[in-house]
């Protein structure tokens, strides 16, 4: 097997609110055409882990290393940290696409501008180009007929949809999923996850944090179970699912099956 | 919430019957009390003083619209950042923008106009330096205090409501703005008052039916608004009911224009109904 380079690298990652410490010391590498899934109990910090990859949430110790480049961190006075150089941060976020629990559309927008968005305005592609791109992408996950619709007019499954086509338009170095089908009626999910499955098997680089073990255990080629702040067992699916060692991780899995 | 009742009750009024739909037998019936009326309105009264007058009408209605298109265009580009920084400002000028609005909500607009034209606009002439400066000959005139006065009334009103929509726009739209690297200038401009403007619209057109009704007040501080104009004319023509009926009317259609105006706005961006 050949060495892929490293997409993202995360050290020993902390995140405290106030008194609560969320995350207690979690790396994680992911190298080039990885998808990850993390997965784990309600409250134990899988979402702040991803919103931390971006700087949503700011870690409270640990760095952050996207293609090589470490985010720049310094003290804000509160015994936290603050990214030390924003548009660092904003340069970094604009190549990370990011599909939210609850789609996070633009309303005011419709489903191509909300595409073409972050292109024109925050890289700077040409609108013609970003139109053509935008059109292709919307093609792919079934939603060009609706391009011209406004996010409040589509079923929850064709407003993540439209999501996803908005995160892939950025050309994202990795794709971050937070929980993408947890606020979707049950028959609406397959849809979603037929799209993002297929993004899977492009080798596109994926980190998402999921409910949908099944699904998980399909797409990803590595899945890390956090439990209280840390990463209690991590492994290829077969591993995880097939023979997992620790207590915690059997009574997850026990509990959802 | 209020600003969802608001909206479907602006559509309601503002929604223009369809071709086909319009000849129904309860429009008939009111079109023809409307013709009876206006029949007997034009042969009981007298109208002969309307050639006369009409070009200082049009001149009134011209400076009533002035008064109104810039009082609101002004008030409301203060009005967004009086909105912005009581939802996200640092203390200081949250309270500052608290206290603006409050004291401007709190008070008649008629005592504000006269407090500047009789009372600040009495202060002026006494100090040389602004006797001498560029902009004497403006303070001079009634009108600036009218503007100031419109202005900071519909700063305050509006401000309130920006604050309310600057707030009610989801966390998340913004936050997704962010996570694709915009900067916060930018998700401002992008989202956040776009957005926010859109979510206002509806209260916002009410508001400036009210501004329309508010201009009559600087007829109080000598300037010539159309309200002013029908004033004299009752002065001259001894007549009470006609001139004053015309100044309905011309308030009526104004109106009508303003809420026409605006729902072709709020349609520009379909939202989805109940």
């Amino acid at each position: 097997m050949t060495v892929r380079a490293e997409a993202i690298a995360v050290d020993n990652l902390h995140k405290r609110f106030g008194p609560l410490e969320v995350l207690k010391g979690v790396s994680l590498t992911a190298h080039e055409g990885d998808v990850i899934a993390i997965i784990g109990g309600s409250g134990s910090g899988k979402s702040t882990f991803l919103r931390c990859i971006n700087m949503l949430e700011l870690p409270s110790a640990g760095t952050v290393t996207i293609h090589g480049e470490t985010i720049a961190m310094k003290k804000d006075g509160h015994g936290g940290l603050m990214p030390s150089d924003r548009s660092q941060v904003q340069r970094i976020r604009s190549r990370l696409g990011m599909v939210f629990q609850n789609f996070n559309l633009w309303q005011h927008m419709t489903i191509l501008q909300n595409v073409i968005e972050a292109p024109v305005h925050v890289l700077g592609v040409p609108k013609a180009e970003a139109v053509e791109r935008a059109e292709a992408l919307l093609r792919r996950v079934g939603l060009h007929e609706k391009r011209d619709a406004y996010p409040a007019f589509l079923s929850g499954g064709q407003q993540q949809r439209a999501a996803i086509a908005r995160a892939l338009a950025v050309q994202p170095h990795v794709m971050l999923f937070d929980e993408p089908t947890s606020a979707l009626d049950p028959e609406l999910v397959g849809e979603v996850l037929a799209v993002i499955g297929d993004l899977a098997k492009e080798k596109r680089t994926m980190i998402l944090v999921t409910h949908e073990m099944k699904f998980a255990r399909n797409v990803a080629n590595h899945i890390v179970f956090l439990a209280n702040g840390v990463i209690e067992e991590q492994g290829t699916p077969e591993a995880i699912f097939g023979a997992p060692k620790s207590e915690r991780l059997k009574k997850f899995i026990s509990s959802i099956h | 919430m209020t600003s969802e009742d608001n909206t479907i009750g602006a559509m309601a009024l503002t929604e223009l019957p369809d071709r086909k739909g319009f000849l129904k037998p309860h429009r008939i019936i009111l079109m023809a009390i409307a013709a009876v009326l206006v029949f007997c309105a034009a042969w009981f009264m007298r109208w002969d003083w309307l050639p006369e007058y009409g070009w200082r009408l049009a001149q009134g209605v011209g400076v009533t619209l002035l008064m109104l298109v810039s009082t609101c265009i002004l008030g409301f580009l203060f009005a967004v950042p009086l909105g912005l920084v009581q939802v996200t400002g640092p203390w200081p000028l949250k309270m500052l923008a608290r206290g603006f609005c409050t004291v401007i909500r709190g008070t008649p607009l008629l005592l504000q106009l006269w407090l500047l034209y009789y009372g600040l606009g009495s202060l002026f002439p006494q100090f040389p330096a602004i006797r001498q400066s560029f902009l004497w000959p403006y303070l001079r005139e009634a009108w600036p205090y009218g503007v100031a006065a419109l202005t900071m009334s519909f700063a305050a009103y509006e401000g309130e409501v920006m604050r309310g929509a600057f707030a009610g726009v989801p966390a998340g739209e913004l936050e997704a703005g962010r996570a694709y690297g915009m900067s916060r200038w930018k998700v401002f401009r992008r989202i956040w008052l776009p957005r926010a403007i859109h979510r206002a619209l509806p209260t916002l057109n009410g508001e400036t039916v009210l501004q329309l009704k508010a201009t009559p007040l600087v007829a109080t501080i000598t300037v010539i608004d159309v309200y002013a104009v029908v004033s004299k004319i009752r002065q001259m023509t001894y007549l009470t009911y006609e001139p004053l009926l015309l100044l309905a009317l011309i308030y009526l259609c104004l109106t009508a224009i303003l809420v026409v105006a605006f729902r072709a706005l709020e349609n520009k961006i379909p939202t989805r109904g109940a």
